[in-house]
């Protein structure tokens, strides 16, 4: 029985997260920064403007905001307007709700973030303890699928955490959505979410569910999933990370503290359990 | 959704049916002979023309080479005389034309729609009147059976299957255990790319080929740049196209390792899975301290690479030889387990006459005898400076073989990126790591060896703005040869046979 003395023989590799900050973080390019002062002049921020492939950047001539559930994480802003976009790692960056994934936060954001977070909060009440997760694919490009399934694997393991993937809708909990909103995935999607009992989270995953990313909004894309199933949780990133992902759950379901405006900042990825 | 099909037709492939109803003189006469004669048929795509005319490209590869022939078809026909009944592996690209461009082929012999069923009195998205403003809806049906018989029945599997899976539904037919005939049905995840990739700078259709088949975004992103870098008779540097090599060789290991995670896990090997699986995360892991991203996006750009690597080449040689002693010993270990091997052995047989039928690429063409690997036989890019062997073809054609051609490629791959960084090591630094691209015209056709199998891009571009860009996957030519490995295995070897196909449906059905 070779397997036996093999399947110690590595000792513990399942990560410490969220307990303990995981030392892959800094080596993850997690989301773009945007400094809270303008950093550059107007010409280059007309620049990073236009050459945003997704039209995630807005500049009005005196702030810059940026929708990181349109960022692709193609960097040019960052090379292109130096002084007020910057590439961190990280991968705390769910949030609630679409506005929430806009940063800097505008006027009246935050307190509008913090409710429905609370409101979430006191949906989800019952469920801290463990929950039950069921994946659907909305038209993704196959990577947040591995993703998603990576959950499983020894280094997060994430079973340790009372959560488990489930085959039945019925006994879901939390319903994860990756994909830009495919026109054939509508009706099973819908069909799926309204199997699940009360009370229940969608969670999206990816830039392509938050906004359909580089493929937008067409015939066949619904430009994310948002108009298809009520999302109370984004996962940023294209695609996230594993840990993103599992950030995402944690926080939707109350078992984390996540910060209203991603709790991302942090560059060295540390949590604030 | 059109009845059609024999009843009682078994075999489940596309040329099992009617004799052909040719109207005109058989389009595509060159194409025909030279598949005859022995050439691999590589595809078939339909660029749009002005006042609602196309042009319809025939591609082979002959003696290294890939031959075009091209056909135009006039605005008012739009039809074309099928070649599905002589070459069985231009069936799904007829129907993909169908469907998207409203082309008919006439004489198909199962011209059921494939990646978009558009509605009844709805226009084809990609036809003459142009993209449609209003988002469409795919007719979701459920597909009428074609195997009859006593104690017969259809069982539809998906789109949302137990486990983490992408969206396709699975029809089988069976009288209990066997499974005599089987149907894909991929249109949930069609997404409308091509169209997407339509007035976009080249700059910008790279990040988007990347996101066509993201489980292989370097090769989709090598493929496409292939071909903008040809229009535009581009030099790209040659440490730039080592760094793709080292890209696109992990992602052909992190691919392999995917197909056997998912063989453990089918087969219940609760150990096998973790450690298997943790090697692909330390692959991944590897990937991301090389650029970031832990699919190698955003390094090839058209023109050469858009960042080099975050680790010097000594250090991608000291990171990969402990990856590869460990894979080695854990796989070998894996492949001395008869509970499992015996789950692959003789599952899911692909014959070599199918393979051959349906042209099959990669690592399931070798595995039945069958495929060229671009990387050696049309090499591009890297590959031309490395050595590199073809890993042994194998005839038996099961979930066994292709498992064992993938640990091959495994090896070689690693061996790539060995000699890869070797030389950058004793190159150092270029001025530059990526060639100014003029604004291109024109039409080319890129290619890489995807994990898949060959990867083909066919880019049509104007004054440096992209016109049409097909991505066609490995997938995507795969999927249609995908029943014929089914008819001699029962139920509990779907999965090891879905495993060891490798597919991803995000790339077939984009």
């Amino acid at each position: 029985m070779p397997w036996i003395p093999r399947g110690v023989r590595d000792g513990i590799v399942t990560s410490r997260y969220p307990r303990q900050p995981d030392g892959f973080g800094p080596f993850f390019f997690g989301h773009v920064h945007v400094a809270p002062a303008l950093g550059d002049g107007p010409e280059a921020l007309a620049d990073a403007v236009r050459a945003c492939p997704t039209e995630a950047i807005t500049f009005d001539g005196d702030a810059v905001r940026l929708d990181r559930g349109r960022c692709v994480l193609c960097a040019r802003c960052v090379v292109l307007a130096p002084g007020t976009f910057r590439a961190d790692p990280g991968f705390e960056t769910a949030a609630f709700g679409r506005r929430a994934l806009v940063v800097p936060p505008g006027e009246g954001d935050d307190a509008q973030v913090a409710e429905a977070r609370a409101r979430l909060a006191r949906r989800v009440r019952g469920l801290r303890r463990s929950v039950h997760v069921r994946h659907v694919d909305a038209g993704s490009d196959g990577s947040e699928e591995w993703e998603v399934a990576a959950l499983t694997n020894p280094v997060y393991d994430v079973q340790r955490l009372g959560v488990f993937f489930t085959a039945s809708p019925k006994h879901a909990d939390v319903l994860l959505v990756t994909g830009a909103g495919s026109a054939g995935m509508e009706r099973p999607l819908r069909e799926t979410y309204d199997l699940m009992p009360e009370p229940k989270v969608v969670v999206a995953v990816g830039v392509d569910a938050a906004s359909g990313g580089m493929v937008g909004e067409r015939y066949a894309a619904r430009g994310g999933v948002a108009q298809l199933v009520p999302v109370d949780v984004f996962v940023p990133g294209s695609p996230p990370s594993p840990f993103g992902i599992l950030h995402g759950i944690l926080a939707a379901v109350g078992i984390l503290g996540s910060r209203p405006h991603d709790g991302a900042e942090d560059p060295a990825g540390r949590s604030r359990t | 959704m059109r009845a059609e099909g024999p009843a009682g037709a078994a075999g489940g492939s596309e040329a099992a049916a009617s004799p052909p109803g040719a109207t005109d003189a058989a389009t595509f006469p060159a194409t025909r002979r030279r598949v005859r004669d022995g050439a691999r048929f590589c595809g078939l795509f339909a660029l749009a023309r002005p006042a609602g005319g196309a042009q319809l490209l025939s591609v082979v590869s002959a003696d290294g080479a890939l031959v075009v022939e091209e056909v135009p078809v006039a605005a008012g026909e739009r039809r074309y005389s099928s070649l599905a009944h002589e070459i069985p592996a231009s069936g799904w690209y007829e129907r993909r034309i169908r469907d998207l461009f409203g082309i008919e082929p006439v004489g198909h012999p199962r011209p059921d729609p494939l990646v978009f069923p558009v509605p009844p009195g709805a226009y084809a998205p990609l036809g003459p009147a142009g993209e449609p403003e209003a988002a469409m809806s795919p007719d979701l049906t459920p597909l009428a059976p074609h195997v009859h018989g006593e104690g017969v029945f259809a069982i539809p599997y998906g789109p949302v299957r137990s486990g983490v899976f992408e969206a396709v539904e699975y029809l089988l037919e069976t009288s209990g255990e066997d499974i005599p005939h089987l149907r894909t049905r991929i249109f949930y995840k069609h997404r409308g790319v091509e169209s997407r990739f339509a007035g976009m700078s080249a700059d910008d259709g790279v990040l988007l080929a990347e996101r066509v088949e993201g489980v292989a975004s370097v090769a989709h992103a090598l493929a496409f740049s292939a071909a903008v870098e040809r229009l535009g008779e581009v030099a790209v540097p040659l440490q730039a196209e080592l760094v793709r090599v080292v890209h696109a060789e992990l992602e052909r290991v992190a691919n392999h390792l995917d197909t056997m995670v998912r063989h453990t896990e089918a087969a219940g090997q609760a150990v096998a899975y973790a450690v298997i699986s943790h090697h692909k995360e330390r692959v991944q892991r590897l990937r991301a301290r090389l650029c970031g991203s832990r699919f190698g996006r955003g390094v090839v750009v058209p023109g050469g690479i858009g960042q080099s690597l975050r680790l010097r080449p000594a250090e991608v040689l000291a990171a990969i030889a402990p990856l590869q002693r460990r894979i080695d010993e854990d796989v070998r270990r894996l492949m001395g387990t008869p509970s499992f091997v015996d789950r692959l052995r003789g599952t899911g047989v692909l014959s070599r006459d199918d393979a051959r039928r349906f042209a099959v690429v990669g690592p399931v063409g070798r595995a039945s005898g069958e495929a060229e690997d671009v990387r050696t036989s049309r090499p591009y890019g890297g590959y031309a400076w490395l050595g590199h062997r073809v890993v042994e073809h194998r005839t038996d054609g099961d979930a066994l073989a292709r498992q064992l051609v993938r640990i091959d490629e495994i090896a070689g791959a690693f061996h790539l990126v060995r000699q890869a960084a070797d030389m950058l090591g004793e190159l150092g630094e270029p001025a530059s790591w990526r060639a100014t691209v003029p604004p291109v015209s024109g039409r080319a056709i890129g290619w890489a060896e995807a994990p898949q199998g060959e990867l083909l891009t066919v880019v049509e571009a104007d004054g440096g703005q992209l016109a049409q860009v097909t991505q066609r996957s490995a997938s995507f030519h795969n999927l249609a040869a995908y029943p014929a490995a089914f008819p001699k295995d029962i139920f509990t070897d779907v999965a090891f046979i879905e495993a060891s196909f490798g597919l991803s449906i995000a790339g077939a059905a984009c």
